[in-house]
């Protein structure tokens, strides 16, 4: 029996690429270690190597077929004694999605059975879940003047546009982080700007968060504009004494005299199977600190809009971003400059039964439970916070007023959240309007589990936002 | 049979190999008026300072007051070597000292010790937190070794700017044990950045003495590992800091990267007001301020210059009056208003 050779996942959150070249042709011995192809992923080029000794069988993909699933056979290779009949592909063609899916078929017999609905054939975690729903697009952003061409743009290029456009504007403004220069960053968010803006203003730190994170700061107290990249938020926490101590505090200390404009920013939350250290939602550690000003978008036409607000702001800003995100396309206005107020929610879905108050991800699996309620008869309107310090509180009161029922959904522990904080705001200013209990939809109060079966459980998910929308409006 | 392993070969180059450094430092030489401007902003520091501690006993200044008595020398001695224009100045919570040799009025410090509106942080920021941007001088910062990440940043600044200035980023024996200091040092030395690290060992952190807390106690060798030379200085020599400061811009002004100076000083007081000091004798500080006193020392020279007694006598006679003026400044001006408890949250309005 030949051995398939698929498309390989080469990073947590690949789904598909592009086999850009192969190595090999057909008849073609192999052996393990033999660089096989060359796969683009929307992160990087990279190496693919064999780790079958044969002869190559088949080649099912032609080199420069983009959008390969992975899990597709690309190829096949030919044990010892095995004929090319034997090798023809009997599954997945390149691009079906439907066989995209590896099979686990045990070659070995005496592999232990495995009960009914335990293994499922292709592990399905809970971050596929919230990716899945990051494609769902809110209504148009009433800022954007009506009938502006839009461009569609991934969350990524949108952050990096806007760093682009305002280091253009503004020699004060440069990028520091590591691997954000050279490797054009880890997460691939800093792509193209060493080439244009060279290594005076995008700079490649040791893993010294702590220090660069302080310099950053000292640097914009003497009057630059840096944006400090962290190539995730857990390792900020190395930081957060600069960004907390250092930024936040400086401008009242000093009574007004001393500034520190700086941008913290960098992916926040749950990624795709990366375990408890590398999953931690601190949108509400940053957001519990005055002097800070804490973004958050969904979209990315608010990443673009808002990060180049956050790049001007004299204040220090926290700059949540998702790495899930980075890699999903949505219209982006093509406007000389899209700057977005900051401070201000927007309403993704209008509707007037029940307010879904989210941010970031949340906002995705909103809009995918208000589809399904619609489908109920439950029309949900859904409030994307954008900002999460300052809180647009009046945008949120004033849905509470028209809904009178109110659910709040976050990527995060639902303890000491940011749905805590809407659900007092709500107590203190809208208890009049209130028909039912703000209820919290977020995560398990548990670490991010590794397993994909447990992440899922962990995470909050569509189905738990329709499942409370329908308890607070007494429709289940 | 087993096979011999190949011998093992000597690696013919030695360790390190030799690096160029900062010349020895010599004593400054300064003008007669030079030295007395160094005995009247160390006088004044001092008298500063006694007139802080005796306010805080007073109870009109609360929380942490960290005195700069004894370190005179230091701030006086490096600062009158930097360029005002361009320079910049980072410290940590030990900061009077440092702004009265920046020429920053006596009035406004004390009005922030007190917490008056007054005050130059709007009686906002109290002993830990002033700042002047006015005179480059960028706090008073309360978390100790920040402010070492934080110069580091200014410095980069300069360089960004290329503005011409550097910077001279204090921090105390204790500060030095603290990892952003190395972070800092790594990224400083690799990016060549213009900035004197100044290291004011003045023996004790709080209440834990150097070599209690040091593996390696000898702080101006610090940076080797980060290729940053370090020296030493007898931080209750003014002239000796001056001369050190002065070889020290030098190189760094020249575009070599950093330099560590250890400042080799003593603190006569406590680490605060609320500090018995338990952890060393009185005649250890008794012995310092006899042989070692940083102005008692400026006093003898002026002396071999011809300075008369009576001289000083006046110029003691105008400090005082400077400090009481203060004093009662900080006593009388009013404290911030209730609204200003809102203001400076933050600069814009969203």
């Amino acid at each position: 029996m030949a051995i398939e050779i698929k498309m390989p996942a080469l990073s947590p959150t690949m789904e598909e690429g592009t086999l850009a070249k192969w190595l090999v042709k057909e008849g073609d011995s192999v052996k393990s270690g033999d660089i096989l192809a060359e796969i683009e992923t929307d992160k990087a080029t990279m190496e693919f190597e064999a780790i079958d000794e044969g002869t190559i069988g088949s080649i099912s993909v032609a080199e420069g077929t983009d959008n390969v699933k992975v899990g597709t056979v690309i190829a096949t290779i030919l044990e010892d004694g095995e004929s090319a009949s034997d090798a023809k592909p009997t599954e997945a063609r390149a691009g079906d999605a439907a066989n995209a899916a590896p099979k686990e078929t045990p070659s070995d017999d005496k592999a232990p059975p495995v009960p009914e609905g335990a293994s499922p054939a292709k592990a399905e975690s809970g971050t596929q879940q919230l990716v899945a729903s990051a494609e769902k697009v809110g209504k148009a952003d009433p800022a954007i003047p009506e009938g502006t061409e839009m461009v569609k743009t991934t969350v990524r290029e949108a952050l990096r546009d806007a760093m682009a456009e305002e280091m253009r504007e503004d020699d004060r403004v440069f990028v520091m982080g590591e691997e954000v220069a050279q490797y054009q960053g880890a997460y691939k968010v800093t792509q193209g700007l060493l080439e244009e803006f060279g290594e005076r203003r995008v700079i490649d730190t040791p893993i010294t968060e702590y220090g660069f994170a302080g310099i950053g700061a000292g640097a914009a107290m003497g009057g630059l504009r840096p944006i400090v990249e962290f190539m995730t938020f857990n390792f900020a926490l190395q930081a957060i004494d600069h960004i907390i101590n250092s930024a936040a505090k400086t401008n009242y200390m000093s009574g007004g005299q001393m500034r520190c404009p700086i941008v913290f920013r960098g992916p926040n939350g749950a990624a795709s199977r990366v375990g408890a250290q590398h999953s931690h939602n601190f949108a509400a550690w940053y957001a519990s600190v005055p002097g800070l000003i804490v973004i958050a978008p969904y979209d990315a036409a608010d990443a673009k809009g808002l990060l180049k607000a956050a790049i001007r702001t004299e204040d220090p800003v926290v700059f949540l971003e998702n790495e899930l995100m980075y890699g999903r396309s949505f219209d982006v206005p093509k406007l000389d400059d899209h700057v977005l107020p900051i401070g201000k929610a927007r309403i993704m879905r209008e509707g007037k039964d029940v307010t879904i108050v989210s941010y970031s991800i949340g906002v995705g699996i909103s809009l995918e439970a208000a589809e399904t309620l619609a489908a109920e008869g439950i029309d949900a309107e859904v409030i994307d916070l954008r900002t999460l310090r300052p809180l647009d509180t009046e945008t949120v009161l004033k849905s509470l007023a028209k809904t009178n029922r109110m659910i709040v959904v976050e990527e995060n522990w639902a303890t000491c959240s940011i749905a805590s904080e809407i659900v007092s705001v709500v107590m203190e200013h809208g208890f009049d309007d209130l028909d039912a209990p703000v209820l919290r939809v977020a995560n398990e109060d548990v670490p991010m589990p590794y397993a994909a079966n447990l992440e899922k459980l962990m995470l909050v998910n569509a189905a738990k936002v329709v499942e409370a929308a329908k308890k607070v409006t007494y429709k289940n | 049979m087993a096979k011999t392993p190949p011998p093992v070969r000597a690696i013919a180059e030695p360790p390190i190999t030799n690096r160029e450094r900062p010349a020895e430092p010599k004593p400054y030489e300064p003008s007669k008026d030079e030295l007395l401007e160094m005995y009247r902003q160390m006088l004044l520091i001092r008298r500063f300072e006694e007139k802080a501690g005796q306010l805080y006993g007073l109870g009109l200044i609360g929380g942490f007051c960290h005195l700069y008595i004894g370190q005179e020398a230091v701030a006086v001695g490096l600062q009158s070597a930097l360029d005002g224009e361009t320079d910049s100045v980072i410290t940590g919570y030990r900061d009077h000292g440092h702004m009265l040799a920046y020429g920053i009025d006596p009035k406004v410090i004390m009005a922030e010790l007190t917490g008056r509106g007054s005050g130059i942080s709007k009686g906002k920021g109290g002993s830990m937190h002033m700042f002047s941007t006015e005179h480059k001088f960028y706090g008073g910062h309360g978390i100790v070794g920040a402010q070492v990440s934080l110069g580091t940043g200014l410095a980069f600044k300069h360089k960004y700017s290329n503005d011409g200035g550097i910077c001279m980023a204090y921090f105390g024996d204790g500060a030095a044990n603290q990892g952003q200091v190395y972070e800092s040092f790594n990224m400083a030395e690799l990016w060549k950045l213009p900035i004197i690290f100044v290291i004011e060992n003045n023996q004790y952190a709080m209440g834990t003495s150097v070599n209690r807390a040091s593996a390696e106690d000898q702080l101006y060798r610090r940076g080797e590992s980060f290729r940053i030379p370090g020296i030493q200085v007898d931080g209750m020599d003014v002239l000796a800091c001056r001369g050190a400061a002065e070889e020290a811009i030098a190189w760094v002004r020249a575009g070599k990267g950093p330099v560590i100076l250890e400042m080799k000083t003593y603190r006569y007081r406590g680490h605060s007001m609320s500090d018995p000091a338990k952890y060393r004798t009185r005649d250890e500080v008794q012995a310092v301020r006899d042989k070692s006193d940083p102005i008692d020392h400026v006093k003898k020279l002026l002396d071999a210059q011809g300075v008369t007694e009576a001289d000083l006598k006046t110029l003691e006679q105008d400090i005082r009056k400077i400090v009481n003026e203060a004093a009662d400044f900080a006593e009388q001006t009013p404290e911030p208003d209730a609204a200003d408890l809102y203001t400076d949250v933050l600069v814009e309005s969203y």
